[in-house]
């Protein structure tokens, strides 16, 4: 029998990309109106069920603490994660996070996960490869250097054994294996997995589940150093972009090849 | 004193398209320096001279690939402290981008990625959410730390060249102590066609090809160009999922996208619809690619695509 296993994946809320997305306010920052849990965290939290289901589940004692960061709406994307099967679920919000930039993010972040290992230890830390809104890919690898854990990222498969964590990394020209001692942090990829939805037995079982919220205050970071106030880096403009417009559309009638080489020829491509 | 200090990893024997943007980038903010990995070959060492680069920092320690990015970030912030930059450029690479990520925490320094251009008071602009939002962005911080996407800025060689100096950084004794081990690297086979994320032509394909890549890569020749994918023809296994364009692939921005069998969801839009012109093809006239082609065709691309590579080839003789 392997090891327990103490699991943090991290999901965010984020702006559905199936409707118009919005940048607003003073701030500059995206309207949250519509949204839902990240596409690409589903990835983290599969990989996590997985992981504990080898292990015996929940029931063994393993854990798969589903944390969020965000304003009062972002306990849905924890509450998602629940009956997807995570066992439990923590929310930090303050209004004080307003408008964190990636450095302010992953600072309130490894305060959370700090205070999430107070008791027992942290094992691994799962996250999406990138949100599906700021898509930085910064909060991962920020993560890593501020709670000083070997970095894994853009997993594109996962292995656990022994407390040793080993993935896949796909480069553009080359292919790593990486290696690394729990704990340990993991990004991984839409690559790695095919993640689940809710049954209705999720459903119901979620609702059973803990979820605890937490203020800064709770876990000892000041208001100054998070938010716009704790930020590196600052929005000055947004502009939408005209959307695109469709041009000429054109029926083959044997022809199309012809007319298209045309097009490009007038719009000196060739 | 350097303004601007570019990180270049392991180039090989030449410096990539996007190195030569981001030195051309570094001087229209004043004095240049490079923070380099890796082995210098002659020919890249004069390029680094040829594109204004003053000084060229090397790390004392030569095992840096051995480990993910973390004692590359070490490396490249003790590179800042030598040479007092105010600004660090790094590719907008899944590397670049998360030894942007380290560097920023280790120098308490603002980090914005995804940028295609820099003004000469340091104002980033990026293009945010599928490409609906230009953005403007500044760090506050003393130094700004800049990931900039290929095909942003034309190269341009200085107007004098010069001979760097050489100097060797001190990489930090416990660079590694923390840092993942990369325990084995496979190569992957070269296309031998332009690098996707740098063409100025990318051809892709999707569901539609129906396992056959062969008319789209005829019509990538044709145009010297990249060949891409969606996703449903990776997942099909008909192409690596290297050749991927979209939210979790590639985000190209060439001058022409030829969209070939593909629908348009949003997460394959997310990754090209920047792009200056886009052609598609597609033979059901709902498909929602055709709501952002600058010229679409309603058509069974297995008629389309050869007739059009067999005509750019007659006009190129
Ligand atoms: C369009 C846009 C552009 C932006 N550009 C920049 C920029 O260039 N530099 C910068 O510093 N900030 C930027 N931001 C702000 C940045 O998005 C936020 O700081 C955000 O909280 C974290 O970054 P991210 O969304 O890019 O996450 P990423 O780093 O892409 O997220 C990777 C993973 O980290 C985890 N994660 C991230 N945020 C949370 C959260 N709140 N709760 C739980 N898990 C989380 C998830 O698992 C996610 O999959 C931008 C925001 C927007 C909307
Ligand atoms: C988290 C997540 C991330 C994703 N990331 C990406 C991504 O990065 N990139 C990406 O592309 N997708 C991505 N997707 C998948 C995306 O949602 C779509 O499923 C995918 O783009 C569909 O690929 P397609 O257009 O090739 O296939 P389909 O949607 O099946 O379209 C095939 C098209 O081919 C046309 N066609 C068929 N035969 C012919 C013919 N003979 N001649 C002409 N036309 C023909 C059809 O009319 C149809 O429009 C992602 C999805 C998720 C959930």
């Amino acid at each position: 029998m392997e090891e327990t296993l103490k699991i943090v994946v991290l999901v965010k809320h984020v702006p559905d990309a199936q409707f118009d997305r919005h940048i607003t306010g003073a701030n500059n920052t995206t309207d949250r109106d519509e949204s839902i849990l990240s596409e690409l965290d589903e990835y983290a939290l599969e990989a996590a069920l997985q992981l504990i289901e080898a292990r015996g589940g929940s029931k063994a004692g393993n854990q798969v603490i589903a944390l969020s960061m965000g304003p009062a709406g972002a306990v849905n994307a924890v509450k998602k994660s629940l009956q997807i099967g995570a066992t439990e679920g923590v929310h930090l919000s303050d209004d004080a996070l307003a408008g964190s930039d990636a450095a302010a993010t992953s600072l309130a972040l490894a305060a959370v996960i700090r205070h999430l290992g107070a008791d027992a230890p942290v094992d691994l830390v799962l996250t999406g490869m990138a949100s599906t809104d700021g898509e930085t890919s910064l909060v991962p690898a920020q993560l890593a250097e501020r709670l000083s854990l070997p970095q894994l990222t853009f997993a594109s498969s996962l292995d656990v054994t022994g407390g040793k964590v080993v993935a896949r990394r796909d480069g553009d020209t080359h292919s790593d294996t990486v290696e690394a001692s729990l704990p340990a942090l993991v990004s991984v990829t839409d690559q790695i997995n095919e993640p689940r939805y809710p049954n209705f037995k999720g459903i119901l079982g979620a609702k059973k589940k803990k979820i605890t919220t937490l203020s800064l205050a709770d876990i000892g970071v000041g208001a100054s150093e998070v938010g716009t106030a704790g930020s590196l880096t600052v929005v000055e403009s947004a502009q939408a972009r005209p959307p695109r417009t469709a041009g000429t559309i054109i029926t083959d009638e044997g022809d199309a090849g012809i007319k298209l080489v045309e097009f490009l020829a007038a719009q000196k491509l060739l | 004193m350097t303004q601007a200090l570019v990180f270049i990893d392991n180039p090989g024997p030449a410096l990539k398209k996007s190195s030569l943007e981001l030195l051309t980038i570094a001087r229209s903010l004043g004095d240049t320096a490079v923070a380099f990995n890796g082995e210098l070959h002659d020919d890249v060492a004069a390029a680094l001279g040829a594109y204004g680069a003053t000084t060229v920092y090397r790390p004392s320690a030569a095992d840096l690939d051995d480990y993910l990015v973390a004692p590359k970030a070490a490396y490249l912030a003790a590179a800042v402290a030598a040479s007092g930059a105010g600004t660090v450029l790094l590719e907008n690479s899944a590397d670049g981008k998360e030894i942007a990520a380290r560097l920023g925490i280790k120098l308490n320094a603002g980090v914005i990625t995804d940028v295609v251009g820099v003004d000469a008071d340091g104002t980033a602009h990026k293009s945010v959410l599928a490409g609906s939002y230009n953005t403007t962005a500044k760090a506050t911080s003393a130094v700004a730390v800049l990931s900039v996407k290929p095909n942003s800025v034309d190269p341009e060689a200085a107007p004098a060249p010069v001979t760097p100096e050489t100097v060797t950084v001190e990489v930090p004794a416990d660079a590694a102590a923390n840092a993942a081990r990369i325990t084995a690297r496979s190569a992957k086979p070269a296309s031998g066609r332009p690098d996707l994320g740098e063409a100025r032509v990318v051809v892709s394909g999707g569901r539609g090809v129906d396992g056959n890549f062969g008319p789209i890569e005829e019509l990538a020749d044709a145009l010297g160009g990249a060949v891409g994918a969606s996703r449903a023809a990776t997942d099909a296994g008909w192409i690596s999922h290297d050749y991927q364009v979209g939210q979790t692939g590639k985000t190209v921005s060439p001058q022409l996208y030829v969209s070939v069998g593909i629908s348009g969801a949003i997460q394959q839009k997310a990754g090209m619809q920047t792009s200056k012109v886009i052609v598609a093809i597609n033979k059901d006239a709902e498909s929602p690619i055709f709501e952002i082609a600058d010229f679409g065709i309603i058509g069974d691309l297995f008629k389309v695509v050869p007739q059009a590579t067999e005509e750019i080839k007659k006009r190129k003789g």
